[in-house]
This record gives structure tokens, sequence and C-alpha cells, in this order.
């Protein structure tokens, strides 16, 4: 069954076409891979999944939901949380609060109840405050809730970045580069922890690599894109030997040898 | 001086007793010199010591509440300064609520806010228009000026009227961002004033630049409200429940919320956090203090005109929240004082001092540097000091502190819900 499907999804910035009618079917419980050349559109590709950005053509479909013309924040509502190249975290508050604003969407605290701190407020904050810890616990920075989100290493940013994504219970994950900046053995680790969430937590992941190692060790599925147009999908093995992709990365002379 | 500090860390008892020796002496002393504005200062500067001791919250409330219901109003009640001090104090406490509420906007929402004034003017005409005859210019029905009763609502009506326009405000305003919703703000700020200024035509309703006299003063079951001894303890009042307020929207998912717009909007999004929304409502509780205070305001000088709502009174609240330290809310409550005070008070006394040396011949000034000239000029350097010295403020924003031993506990119930595996297996810290 499957849990996106994207067709024909266009993006042009001015004269730039930034992805080019991309179809894409993602598997329930997958983990796909999307890789290509720097430029080739695979950030805008999750821009415009998420609906940081419109597309300008084409459709995205989660489930059966159209996500066109929907806000960021209805996107991550219906169940799509990402994590992002250059780290986005909540730099000044703790590392704590940085995962409780990912239940942002499950709490349900309002105005008056905030403010005469209900018990049903103070109850929910509780486990708010628990349940976020939890989550340090399941990525290993629980003994960092307390620190300032920008005081972290920037493995454990990453990290961060991923509990925060999973607090929002997402069916769907997106992780963009999330082994950049990370030494053999840390990557080594992020392998088994993206094994592990699949297990444990029901949840689809699609991500941005360019470690090919990680990548091979770990998708059943894997997209190339390149100047914005899908140019090769298969399985790890089909893509290894896929001259295109090879053509892409390597360039022409790679291929056909002079 | 370090290692008395250090030597009273950990010491509660000495802490307590300490202060408590603080505020007997600025008392007695203001008690006894006759309109000493140096021991009012200091027996005010007892609240900061407070602050910083380490006694128990709830201790620390009930400790403010003696000196600031009981001590000052009565110490300071002997001296013929009685009245202008109290007059100080309910203005540090009208400035020091709007300060909070900006801190809303600009501290946690991180949403640079140059009309702020703006809110203060719409809670003092609301309650000016209604408690003059100024109502019976344009109101087909009812008989006008309200009476002094109906100040007690209007607070409310205050509240609600200048949140309506918080909100009214950030729908066409926030679709710009940073320095250019600075801009924005501003010139929203300049045409409240100016509308106030000529909405005395075609229908009269703000008596224009002439401004509503005559207010008519608070009043309940016949005790009316008329010295600022009086206005002090509303301002106390309304002040309290504002910083109930404001901490507990600080460490809300409201509050949350806001600081995670404020670091990364596009992040917050992805969060599922409404972004409008959530700022709409930062402005929307940051103007409604404003608006109560105004009402309080116009009640306090029973007269409004437009020129007590100038760009200058925007700037020196952003000031006091800058100076304060952002985003921190006993910081923004010095900060609010602390430049209340100096305005107030404190410039004015050394421009006294020094008109009164020229006077005598001791120091002349060239007419350019004039004493009462200079007092903007002392201010501002004042300011830069502070931005080079303390650039997060006097009292930065602190984060909260989670207990982890509780969360622990807690947290082993969410995972037999979801999660089967030990916390620290694959992912190593
Ligand atoms: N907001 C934007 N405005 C203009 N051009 C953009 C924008 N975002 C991305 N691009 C351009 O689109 C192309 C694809 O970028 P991106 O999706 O970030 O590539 P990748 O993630 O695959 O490295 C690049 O040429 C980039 O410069
Ligand atoms: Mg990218």
């Amino acid at each position: 069954m499957s849990i996106l499907t994207v067709s024909n999804l266009t993006k042009q910035f001015g004269g730039l076409v930034a992805v080019n009618s991309v179809d894409i079917t993602v598997e329930k419980g997958s983990i796909t891979a999307v890789i290509g050349p720097n430029g080739a559109g695979k950030t805008t590709f999750f821009n415009l999944i998420t609906g940081v950005y419109q597309p300008d053509k084409g459709n995205v479909q989660l489930g059966s939901t159209s996500l066109i013309g929907k806000k960021p924040h209805d996107i991550a509502r219906q169940g799509i949380a990402r994590t992002f190249q250059n780290i986005r975290l909540f730099s000044n508050i703790t590392v704590l609060e940085n995962v409780m604003v990912g239940l942002h969407k499950q709490l349900r605290a309002g105005l008056v109840g905030t403010l005469f701190q209900t018990k049903t407020v103070r109850e929910e904050e509780k486990r708010a405050q628990e349940e976020a810890y939890h989550w340090l616990e399941y990525v290993g920075l629980a003994k960092h809730l307390n620190e300032d989100a920008q005081n972290l290493s920037y493995g454990a940013q990453r990290r961060l970045e991923i509990a925060r994504a999973l607090a929002t219970k997402p069916k769907l994950l997106l992780l963009d580069e999330p082994a950049a900046g990370m030494n053999p053995r840390e990557t080594r680790e992020l392998t088994e922890f993206i094994h592990r969430m699949r297990e444990d937590l029901d949840v689809t992941i699609i991500l941005i690599e360019h470690d090919m190692k990680l990548v091979m060790e770990i998708s059943e599925q894997i997209f190339v894109l390149d100047h914005g147009e899908k140019i090769a999908e298969g399985k790890p093995a089909e893509i290894r030997n896929n001259v295109k992709v090879i053509e892409a990365y390597l360039g022409k002379s790679a291929v056909t040898p002079a | 001086m370090h290692k008395l500090t250090n030597k009273l860390k950990g010491n509660k008892l000495a802490q307590i007793i300490l202060l408590v020796l603080y505020v007997l002496v600025t008392s007695l002393s203001l008690y006894l010199a006759q309109a000493s504005v140096t021991a009012f200062l200091l027996l005010l500067f007892s609240l900061l010591l407070l602050y910083y001791t380490e006694l128990p919250d709830r201790l620390k409330w009930v400790i403010a509440g003696v000196v600031l219901i009981g001590v000052i109003p009565f110490v300071s009640s002997t001296g013929p300064g009685y009245q202008s001090y109290m007059e100080v104090a309910t203005v540090v406490g009208i400035y020091v609520a709007m300060a909070l509420g900006l801190n809303i906007v600009v501290g946690l929402a991180g949403l640079l806010d140059l009309g702020f004034v703006a809110f203060f003017a719409i809670g003092a005409y609301t309650y000016g228009i209604f408690a003059t005859g100024q109502a019976a210019n344009f109101m087909p029905f009812g008989d006008f000026p309200l009476s002094g009763e109906s100040f007690w609502i209007f607070i409310l009506i205050g509240c609600f009227v200048a949140a309506l326009f918080g909100v009214l405000l950030g729908i066409p305003v926030l679709r710009v961002k940073g320095d250019y919703l600075a801009i924005v703000t501003l010139g929203f700020g300049e045409i409240i004033r100016i509308v106030f200024n000529n909405l005395d035509k075609p229908v009269n309703i703000t008596n224009g630049a002439m401004g509503l006299a005559s207010v008519k003063p608070p009043e309940i079951f016949g005790y009316q409200f008329v010295y600022p001894n009086q206005f002090y303890f509303i301002v106390l009042a309304i002040l309290l429940f504002v910083i109930l307020a404001v901490r507990r929207f600080e460490y809300s998912k409201i509050g949350r919320s806001w600081k995670a717009v404020r670091e990364n909007e596009i992040a917050a999004q992805s969060m599922g956090i409404h972004l409008v929304r959530t700022k709409l409502l930062a402005f929307a509780i940051g103007a409604s203090f404003s608006g109560m205070m105004g009402v309080v305001f116009a009640a306090k000088q029973t007269f409004v005109d437009p020129t007590s709502f100038t760009l200058l009174e925007s700037i020196t609240i952003l000031v006091m929240v800058i100076l304060g330290g952002m985003g921190s809310v006993p910081g923004v409550i010095l900060g609010a004082a602390v430049i209340t005070i100096l305005n107030l008070q404190v410039l004015t006394e050394v421009t006294n001092y020094l008109n009164q040396l020229s006077l005598n011949g001791v120091i002349s000034f060239p007419e350019a540097l004039a004493p009462a000239k200079m007092q903007r000029f002392i201010f501002g350097a004042i300011l830069i000091v502070f931005a080079i010295y303390r650039p997060q403020g006097l009292i930065p924003a602190k984060n909260p502190v989670f207990d982890e031993e509780s969360l622990k506990e807690g947290s082993k119930k969410h995972r037999k819900d979801q999660i089967t595996v030990e916390p620290d297996k694959g992912f190593q810290a």
C-alpha cells in the first residue's frame, strides 16, 4: 500500500526548473532514499511535500488526502515530520523544550486553561515533559535535557531534530541529509538507528543522503534526481549499476571513455 | 564583596535577616527624613534584593506583597512627598505592565513593534470618551458621562478593545518580517495617534487636539479614587494579574510556540504551529495589558489628549524591554522601573541640582548645554553604556530547569505505550 504519491510535481524558481515533472510512489513502512548531485532539487522536493513551497504543477498525496494548497502546519498535522539539511533548532530554548514543541499539536491547553492553570492543563504539561524526556532517551540525549539547544554538538543537534520530529508522531518522516557532518562511527550508529525507528514506531522514512554506503545499506528503494528530473528509480543493486546515475555523478566521460 | 556574597549563598536565614534589616533601615529613613527621594528609591530597591535571595518563591511573593501593600504606602505616608512618591510608584506600575505586554511581542514572539503605545492610547480613549460627555456627541442612546463606577468594567473593556486592535493590526502587518515589521508598526502607532488627533470631525468622537477633560474618577460604593495613593492600589492589583498571566503563558504550550516562532519560523510550522494565529495571539495579549493600563491612565490623569502617545513613548517602552532583558520577566520589570524612575525622578533631580548650581553661580553652562536640554543626552548615554556592558539586559532571560529524576520516572509510562527498547541502545550520546 502506498502512503505517498507524488505525480508530475514541478517547481520553478525564475528560469530554473528546480523540480521537473517528478513522479514518485512510496510504500507504507518502507525506507526510501532520494539521491542526486548537489543542486539536483532534493531539498526543494522535500519543501514541496511539506508545504514550505507551493508547486507550480502536479500533485502530492498522503494516503488519500491531497496536500496541495495546504500550509506547512496543516501538513504537519496530517502526519508528516521532517528534519532540515541546515539544522533548524530552536537554539535559545532548552533541549527538552525543543522536543515539547514537537508535541504541540497533541496538547489541548487553551488560553483560559493556561491562565487559570487548571488541573487538566497542569497534568497535560507534566505529561508533555515526560513524553519529551522519553524521546530524548530514545535518541540518547536525555542527560542534555536542560542545555540550550545551540550548545549541543553537531551530531547531537541532528539527533535532537529527529527527536523533535518523532514527538509529532509522524506517519511519514523526511530526513534531509541526516549523516552530513558525522564521522564514520556516528554514521554507522545512525544507520542502525534509522532501522530501529522503523521497527519501533511504524513510520515510513524518506531520506536524502550523500553517504552511498548508508544509502545502499538502508534503503529498499532509491530515487535519483538530477537537474530536477527523476533519472532513475529502483532497488540499491539496480541503482548501483545504472548508467545514467553514474553519468550524473561522475560525468559522461566516466561511462563512455573518449 | 565576593567573599560576602559567597558566604551568603545557601544561607537563607542570613539572607532573610539582611533583607528585613535593609527594609527596616530604608523605611525608617524614609519615615524620618522628610521627602527623601534617595530613601524612597532604596526602599524600592529592596524588591530587587528580594528577587536575588534564595528564598522559596511563595515566601518571596508574600514578602513582596508586604513591602508593596504595607511598608511602602505606610512609611511614605508621613512626609510631604507622600503623593509624589505614590505617583512615581503608580507610573512605574503602569509602565511595568506595558513593558511586560511588549515583552510578549518582542521578547517572546520576536516581533519588533515600534508602535506599541497605540494600544495604551486605545485603552485611554476607550474610557476617556465614555467617562466624559464626549460620547453624547455620537451615541444615539445612553446617558453620558458614565459614572465612575463603570471604570471597573472598562478595565475589561479596554483590555478587549486593545486586544481586538492588536489582532486588526496584526492581520495586515504580519505579512512582513523583521525590519519591515518594525516600520509598519511604527506607522500604525502614528496613524492611531493622528486619527485620535483628527477625529473631531465630521463627528466629534475624540475632541481632537483639545483632548478629553474631566474624565470621571473611579468610584465604588460612593468611594472615589482621585489621589495617587489610591490609584497605587488599583495599579498594583492589575499588575499582579499581569505578572501572573505572563509567567503562566511563558511556560506553557502558548509560550513555547511564541519562542519557537521567534527562533525559527519554518521549523515551528513544521511542528504544526499555526504561524499567523500564534503571532496574532502575542499581539492581542500584549496589547490587552496596555489597554487595561490605558484605562487607568485616563482615570488617573482625568485628561486624555494625543500628545501622551507619541513615538517617543513607544520607543521608551521598547527600551525598557531591551534594557531589562528581552524575554525576561524580572528583567523587564526592573528595566521598566529603572527607566521610569530615571525619567521621572533621577534626571529631574539632577537637572534641578545643576540648575541650582548655575543659579548660585557655582558653575555656568553655555546656553546650548543647559541642564534641561541635557536630560535626554544623559538618558541616551546611560543606554549606550548598558548596551555595551550588558547586551543581554539587566537580568537576562533564563530557561526553565527541569527535574530529571521525576521525568525519568514519568517517561517509563510512555515507553510502555509504544516502545520496548532500552533507551541507550543504538544511538550513543
Ligand atoms: N528559494 C529558492 N529560490 C531560488 N532558487 C532556489 C531556491 N531553493 C532552491 N533553489 C535552487 O534550486 C536548485 C535545487 O536546490 P536544492 O533543492 O536545494 O538542491 P539539493 O538539495 O538537491 O542540493 C538549486 O539550483 C538551488 O539554487
Ligand atoms: Mg539539499
